[in-house]
Formats: C-alpha cells, structure tokens, sequence
C-alpha cells in the first residue's frame, strides 16, 4: 500500500512539474513559433500552434533592417564587461566580509541590498544628466558602468555566502602549512570557489544580458545592445509580432544556449546555503 | 629541537578573558595533553602557540626564541585539526606535499617526502584518491601525514579523534601515540577525554576557567591532585567527596576517595554503611553507587564480578593510606 502510494505521489509530482515546466517555457517557445509565421498568421485567432506555412523571411527582412551582430557584439561586450568588473570589485569585498567580518559587516549587507529597493526608475534623470555631461550617452563604456554597479550588490551578496560555506579550518591550516595570503588565494580558496564562481558569473551575465531600463534609456545606436534590437521592432510603424519574435529570438539565443549547457551551476548558484 | 615555554600568556576576547596567565615548560619530545572541561581555554591555549590567535599579554618560546609576533607558519609546527581540515580538491599527495611545496622544496623531494609518510600512516594505496573518497579513519591519517611531512618542531592537535566512531578512536589513539614515541617530536594533544589523556600523555596539563589547574605526569595527577577540581576531573568513575564530621576528623574540610579505593564489606563491618542504589555489572568491573545517608551518594569499585543488587546493604571501607585531603580553598592538603 505504501508502497503505491509512493509511486502515486512520485507520477503526480512529476507531471506537475512538466506542467509547471511547460508553463513557464511557453511564452518562449510560443515567441520562437510566431517567428516562423508570417505577419497575417501571428496575428491569426484562434492562432495555429503548428499547422501554420512555416517561412524564415522575418529573419531575413531582421538581418536586413539592422544589424544583429552589431547589436550582439555591444550586448556581449556591456554584459561581460559589466559581470568581468563587478567580480573584479566583489571578490575581494566578499572575501574580506566572509573571512574577517566586523559588527558592521551584515549592516553592510543588507544597506547594499537596499540599493536594489529603489526603482531605477527614481534616478534616471540624475544619471541620464550626468551621463550627458560625461558624454557617457550611448557609449559602451557607460553601460558597462551603469550595469556593473546595479548588479554588484547582488554579486557581493553571492559571493559572500559561498565564502562563507569555506571552512575556516581549511585556511588555516593553509598558514599553518606556510601558505602566504596571495598562494593561499591560489592554491586553496580560488579552486574551492570556482564553482560559485562560476554561478555568480553565469547568473550577473544573465542578469547584464536582459537588463533593459538602463541600456534603452541611455543607447541609441553605437552602444546598443539587443534589448535596444528588439524594442526597435515595436516602433510606431505599429507591432510586426513575427518580426519582433524573431528578433527577440535572435536576441535570447546566445543566453539561452549558455544557459542549457549550465543548467548545473544556475542551480547551484541560486540554491546557496540550501544544499551543501 | 621543540622545546615550548610559555611565561604569564593571557588571552582576552574583548572584555573577556580566555586564559588568564598560564606558565608552562614543554620538554622537547614530549608528549603533553591540555584537558578540561569544553570551554577552559585548551583550544586557545594550542591556538595561541600555533599563532592562529594573537596572545594579549606574556610570551611564547620556542627553542628559547619568543615567536609572539612570529606569524604561524614561520613557527615551525604543525597542526592536525578536529575537523581535518583537508584540501577537498587536492589529492592525497596534493594534501600531504603542499606544506613542502610552500616550503619551495624540489619536486622530487616533496615526492619522496610524501611517499614516505604515507608508508609510515599505511595510506601508499590512497595517494592518488580525493578527500571524499575516504573514510574518516584514512582522512585522519591524511591530517597526520600532512603534520609530520614537515618534520616540525612541534605537532599541535586539536581534539583530532573527536570525529572517530568509538573503536576507531582507540586504534587511532595508540597508533598516534606510537608515532610520536618513533619520530620523538614534542607533541602538544588537546582533548576533553579523560581517558585519552591518561592514555598518551608523558604529561598532562588540566586547565580550568581559563587557568592551568595542574601539570604532572598522569599517575601524579591521579595519585597526588593539586586541589578539587583536578581530584574530580581525573579518574573515572569520579572520586567520592564528603563534608563534614568526617573530614573534620582528618583534619581536612574535604576527604576524598576513589570508588577503587573503597572495600566493599557485608553489613555490619566498619566503614560507611549504606543501600546499593544501582549496581552496573560490566563483567570485568563491577560499579556499585550507594546510598550513604549523610553522606551522600557514594561509588565504590570492584574489579571483577561481585553478585550485589540494588536494595542490597554494604559497608564501605576506605583505604586509610589513599584519602585525598583538601582544604577549605579546595587545596590538596600534604603530609
């Protein structure tokens, strides 16, 4: 009896999740099915789920009416560099709260944290003003800034809990065994934190990838990433959905390919402390 | 050479004080157990010889040269730690050789060096496995072959046993001890186990609310204790204490006996009468604790088999030659 009860619950559970998986999938596979119809079908109702006459033209008139690798180029550009320098910053912050903290330190926390409260919204003139006077506007170097501030308290908050799972043992028995600071960052922490690392680095990548309050309101051209791609595809010309699917296709693919071959990690990253 | 001297060291956490003053002389090669009850500062006291800990106050010598401002690797000891403390994404010979290879020594030589210890721990077969990859007893020897590949001064071990299932503990206990005799290293051993102390020590250092209560061999510690709490805590099971008339009669405020030093006689003979509460058989022992009215619950010890049950009435006859005497301060009283 227990026995099929198990398995009963084990049956539910599972298509519930395929359900809840689905679900969630498909508003990206219902995307990536519009860019492959034509502009009449993606607006027909009732719609047609796969019995549709199944084109690649609004890729072409997409290639044809910007320039994709351009925009992925700035996209791949602002979101490594933004995640390369906020890692630069947060790991010696991190490090420094998880291994020597003070009674300030989960102030210090938590007043980083309160930065992601405030609606970004709330400061886009002063920055925008700034930004003109630096003449940031549109510039590579000013999203990567913009992007790598926004998401430092997340990063550091990451990486303070993964070091903070570090036994502290393990580093000292590094100094006792003669490890100065920097061969013990080498030899000992670094290769014990790669795997947060990794998922902080994976996650802040994402994060940088999608974000688009900042990247459409301070790019026009030069420095526009793919957020800015697709949303040219919404103009005032009126919505052209298969257009805009495929560009937004376009546009998630190369995340989303990184994001199915480090499933692992993602899940790892965003479980710390749940599971050792 | 390890020769470890400590002058007046003291240890506060802000307004705290973790040891306060301890003076202590190590001999070289010895092997000396800190034990106390959790929270008398033995781990601190190891800690602050290590270097892992500053020292607020007194000195720390090593061969003669004060090393308190002497970070810990410079100290020439090493340290075995309660949890292992092993590198889980190196290899056994990754652990064992890192000191070596901080150390700066040539590939072959750690190698070498390595391989040795690890046919001395019987850990040659596991060189190449992760840490994960081992049981508790095998990851223990790995701790220790990282600690003696170095050929410190000193080993430093931190209640290293503390994990192990209970037989473990006993093979790793003499297996411990013997390597130590072998290499000759001084060797400070910290623990909350009496019996371990007891066991490997040349000598035993009881500390107690942070201040080292007494320093001597085991056996002069279980024969002549400095004062009660050293009484208490040596020996198991624990020594009878008793108050009052009796003690007065001794000249003492405080008599103390140990159960193996109380005969147990029928009802009726001279001594302390009283009721067996419970009695424990352990075939090789037997444990009696009785009731002795005024004075108190009384436990006596029989080695071998000795057919009395609770309820039962005995006499309990203290060996006139081996009754501790302490004063009012709880200081063993002498002569």
């Amino acid at each position: 009896m227990a026995r099929m009860a198990t398995t009963r619950r084990v049956v539910v559970s599972t298509i519930g999740a395929w359900f809840f998986g689905f679900l969630i999938f498909f508003p990206i596979l219902w995307m990536m099915l519009a860019s492959f119809k034509t502009e009449l079908e993606a607006f027909a109702i009732p719609p047609s789920f796969l019995f549709f006459h199944w084109t690649t033209e609004n890729y072409a008139t997409v290639q044809e009416r910007s320039d994709y690798v351009h925009h992925a180029m700035n996209s791949i550009i602002i979101a490594g560099g933004s995640t390369l320098i906020a890692l630069l910053i947060a790991i010696p912050a991190a490090w420094s709260m998880a291994f020597s903290p003070t009674k300030r330190t989960k102030d210090i926390l938590l007043w980083m944290l309160s930065t992601k409260m405030m609606p970004p919204v709330g400061v886009l003139v002063p920055i925008y003003l700034i930004y003109k006077s630096f003449g940031l506007l549109d510039s590579r170097i000013g999203l990567v800034f913009i992007l790598c501030l926004g998401n430092l308290p997340i990063v550091i908050w990451m990486l303070f809990t993964y070091f903070k799972e570090i036994p502290r043992d393990i580093l000292e028995a590094a100094r006792m065994d003669g490890a100065t600071i920097g061969r013990e960052l080498v030899y000992v922490l670094t290769p014990m934190a790669i795997p947060g690392l990794a998922s902080t680095l994976l996650l802040n990548l994402i994060l940088a990838w999608n974000e688009a309050f900042w990247t459409l309101n301070l790019s026009t051209s030069n420095a526009a990433p793919l957020t800015t791609f697709i949303a040219s595809y919404s103009s005032p010309e009126g919505l052209f959905w298969a257009k805009l699917s495929a560009a937004s296709t376009l546009a998630i693919a190369p995340i989303l390919v990184l994001g199915w071959f480090s499933q692992k990690q993602l899940v790892r990253g965003l479980t710390f402390g749940a599971v050792k | 050479m390890g020769q470890i001297t400590l002058q007046g060291v003291q240890k506060s956490f802000g307004p705290v004080h973790i040891i306060k003053g301890a003076d202590l002389d190590i001999a070289d090669g010895s092997f000396v157990v800190f034990v106390g009850p959790s929270g008398c500062g033995k781990t601190t006291l190891l800690r602050l010889i290590a270097g892992l800990e500053d020292v607020t106050g007194g000195s720390i010598l090593i061969d003669g040269k004060n090393v308190v401002d002497t970070p810990p690797a410079k100290r020439g000891l090493s340290m075995v730690f309660q949890s292992y403390a092993l590198y889980p994404h190196m290899s056994v010979r990754g652990n064992i050789g890192f000191g070596l290879k901080m150390a700066g020594l040539a590939k072959d030589e750690i190698n070498r060096k390595v391989e040795a210890a690890a046919a001395t721990l019987n850990l040659t077969p596991y060189l190449d496995r992760k840490p994960r990859e081992l049981s508790g007893g095998q990851r223990q020897r790995v701790a220790i072959g990282r600690a003696i590949v170095r050929e410190p001064k000193a080993f430093l071990f931190d209640e290293p046993l503390s994990n192990l299932d209970a037989a473990l503990r006993v093979q790793m206990r003499i297996e411990v001890t013997r390597l130590q005799k072998q290499l000759g290293t001084t060797a400070i051993y910290v623990t909350h186990d009496q019996v371990e102390a007891m066991t490997m020590a040349d000598k035993i250092v009881v500390l107690n609310g942070g201040k080292i209560e007494q320093y001597g061999s085991p056996l002069e510690l279980y024969e002549r204790p400095a004062n009660l709490f050293v009484a208490g805590f040596i020996g198991s099971p624990k020594m009878n204490f008793v108050t009052g008339e009796l003690a007065k009669q001794q000249g003492a405020a405080t008599i103390g006996v140990r159960p193996e030093h109380l005969k147990i006689e029928c009802e009726g003979a001279s001594g302390w009468p009283g009721t067996i509460a419970v009695a424990e058989h352990l075939g090789s022992d037997t444990f009696l604790y009785v009731d002795a009215g005024a004075l108190g619950m009384l436990t006596a010890r029989y080695i071998g088999e000795l057919s009395l049950h609770a309820g039962d009435r005995v006499s309990l006859l203290p060996d006139p030659a081996r009754i501790h005497r302490f004063d009012e301060g709880g200081n063993a009283l002498r002569g």
